[in-house]
């Protein structure tokens, strides 16, 4: 095996990961907060759409970033207003925003399928970011490193901070937090419109960095994925870049089994593990620690303050 | 003067059924707007989708066809649902069941009898429970939260189907197609009944409707049910087992979305292809939600889906959308409905705002 090889799966690998990586950060801190968004893909798509759309438009992909992003809040904003201020089922209302997002963005996309817009590369220097060995490090598109520093900036955030810790007893015990005084519903929203706009980010690594040219549904399942690295994770942000590697090492391992025709096992029995390997690790520590330290005691329970 | 929310004493009957019929009407209004901002012609679009499967008899049958799977599943759910046990994985069951009951076919396919039909069903039934076993064998020993244990083994059916049909049930005869070898004539149950546009999925769904009303209502599990969910404190006074509620609360929805798999592979599809999984087990969560967890319900909702996706492909040709928009109107129904539940549970009343003091605290 040669180092060319090994230096372009590495790529592949940390181009598959970064997507997953920085939606499933996002959720992280969502389920942190008690709530369950399903609505991932949907938020993904939403975000895919609007940073191709803008981009396509303004020839900024700064510009189609951003946009990117508050499509992922705007999306996620939709959710919250009715699991926190109406009080709706968080798994149907989920559910129901990723069919919307997949809709949504098929619809709008229709237009701009087959459209090609300038590829969001690297930011560095040529010389560096095509450098035969140079390129692991520096040929990645800005979004590669903000996941890192978004996953780093999280684990810090509701470790060491007072708003973290507040953040967390929202998720552990909403009516303690409520009665001390913290808004529940306030923190719950900035939470869920976080992960929105980290959905709407990753979505926009799909249709800006891995392929510039928009194709419909092009995210392609990976919001599910995202849900699933947060539970393998056991909702521990530190745990993430591991998992979103190993998830995304899985990936591309399916992607080379397919495609040389050699494989010692089934190219879907690694496309099925990072599912498989969600459910171990869920069972694994739902057994070892009953009632759960890991998971958030609230998780996907609405919040009712007088009964 | 303000609006606000007074809990009621007892949830709204008239809301319950006031709420669906409001939130689809709105949903045509607000799709309308929402078609024609994006410059398609909005009242067409609407047209196309909700009236057109309805009002052309040549549609019926699409229409039937597509609400039996979706009908089937949603009484499953709807079980699991009221006795608050959250099975989404029902995709995954449905595909499960398919290939349960195509694995009898594979081991059938030189055979002749009447009993092979039968025993594909019961095949697609036990697989469809098998895959919701896991889940809620997780659930009730260890806690795993089934939402998530649910949506993960869905995925990895979609795998499971894949490897199959590309690798040991591949038809031989199939231009390397993934798919499985075509139903034999023993194996398939008739595409529509006595020459109606009706297909056998769609009278076990109303039959089954039926039974699920009856045990619902009248029966002793019934309420076990109603009660787990309602108040699981109430039920473990009463005697319940909440475990074996939740146990067999799940089982029941694996159980219908692996009947709804295998017969819509029997009797529409004929084999098993790439193309089988249709998200049928995740649009059936909205069928069970709008049809307020009642069998009645179910099947208005699961025929109203229906109608939607049918639609969809209509207003594809007719006013060139993509058909993935029919996800739209279904979300933003689901949507409206959530949304409006407050009203069933609450009333808005119009009040006179008492001089309040502002203060610099959170106020919930």
């Amino acid at each position: 095996m040669s180092i060319d090889f090994l230096i372009s799966a590495l790529v592949t690998i940390i181009g598959v990961s970064t997507p997953i990586l920085l939606a499933a950060t996002g959720e992280l801190v969502v389920e942190k907060s008690g709530v369950l968004n399903l609505g991932v893909e949907g938020m993904m798509l939403i975000g895919a759409i609007a940073g191709f759309a803008v981009t396509n438009a303004t020839f900024n992909p700064w510009a189609g970033l951003i946009c990117a992003a508050a499509a992922g809040v705007l999306a996620a904003s939709m959710f919250g207003v009715l699991v926190l201020t109406l009080g709706s089922n968080q798994v149907a209302t989920g559910l129901a925003l990723s069919i919307f997002g997949i809709g949504l963005s098929s619809l709008i996309g229709q237009a701009y399928e087959g459209t090609m817009n300038p590829p969001f590369g690297s930011i560095f220097p040529y010389e560096l970011a095509h450098h035969p060995y140079g390129k692991v490090l520096f040929g990645h598109s800005p979004l590669v490193y903000f996941a890192f520093v978004m996953v780093f900036a999280t684990s810090w955030f509701l470790n060491r901070t007072r708003a973290g810790l507040v953040l967390r007893a929202v998720g552990e015990n909403d009516l303690s937090a409520h009665s001390i005084g913290y808004s529940v519903v306030g923190v719950r929203f900035a939470a869920i419109a976080f992960g929105g706009a980290l959905a709407g980010l990753a979505g926009a690594y799909f249709s800006m960095v891995i392929t510039p040219i928009w194709a419909q549904q092009l995210t392609a399942g990976r919001g599910w994925i995202a849900l699933a690295l947060v539970v393998f994770a056991g909702w521990r942000a530190s745990r993430l870049i591991f998992g979103a590697y190993l998830f995304g090492f899985l990936m591309t391992l399916e992607l080379y089994a397919k495609a040389s025709g050699y494989h010692v096992m089934p190219s879907q029995f690694w496309a099925s593990m990072p599912y498989l390997m969600a459910v171990v690790v869920l069972a694994v520590i739902s057994a070892r620690d009953r009632g759960g330290s890991y998971a958030p005691a609230c998780l996907g329970r609405p919040f009712v303050p007088n009964g | 003067m303000r609006l606000r929310f007074e809990k009621r004493v007892a949830p709204s009957q008239f809301m319950q059924v006031a709420t669906p019929v409001a939130s689809v009407l709105l949903t045509m209004v607000i799709g309308a707007i929402l078609f024609e901002a994006l410059g398609y012609d909005g009242p067409r679009a609407v047209k196309e989708i909700f009236l057109t499967p309805i009002i052309e008899s040549y549609k019926w049958q699409d229409v039937a066809t597509r609400a039996a799977p979706l009908i089937l599943i949603g009484l499953g759910l709807s079980v699991g649902n009221r006795a608050k046990v959250w099975n989404i994985g029902a995709e995954g069951q449905y595909i499960i069941g398919a290939l349960s009951g195509a694995g009898v076919a594979y081991g059938t396919q030189s055979a002749q009898g009447l009993w092979i039909i039968p025993l594909m069903i019961l095949a697609g039934i036990v697989g469809g429970m098998a895959w919701a076993a896991i889940p809620a064998l997780l659930k009730v020993r260890f806690q795993v939260n089934e939402i998530l244990s649910s949506l993960m083994l869905t995925y990895v059916a979609l795998q499971v189907l894949s490897y199959l049909i590309t690798g040991p049930w591949k038809d031989p005869n199939g231009h390397n197609f993934p798919q499985t070898a075509p139903f034999t004539d023993a194996q398939l149950m008739p595409h529509t009944l006595f020459g109606t546009f009706i297909p056998p999925g769609l009278v076990v769904a109303f039959g089954l409707a039926l039974v699920f009303w009856l045990v619902i209502a009248k029966t002793t599990f019934g309420y076990q049910i109603r009660v787990v969910g309602a108040a699981p404190q109430a039920a473990r006074y009463g005697g319940f087992d909440a475990a074996q509620t939740v146990f067999l609360a799940m089982l029941i929805g694996g159980g219908t979305a692996g009947l709804a798999g295998i017969i819509e592979a029997s009797s529409q599809s004929g084999q098993i292809n790439l193309g089988f999984p249709s998200g049928y087990g995740f649009t059936a969560i909205i069928v069970s939600f709008l049809g307020r967890l009642h069998p009645v319900g179910v099947v208005i909702a699961g025929l109203l889906m229906a109608v939607s996706y049918v639609g969809g492909q209509v207003a594809q040709s007719a006013v060139h959308v993509p058909n993935a928009t029919a996800g739209i109107f279904q979300a933003t129904m689901l949507f409206l409905l959530l949304a409006s539940d407050k009203l069933v549970r609450y009333r808005l009343r119009l009040v006179r705002a008492p001089a309040k003091p502002i203060t610099a605290g959170a106020s919930a």
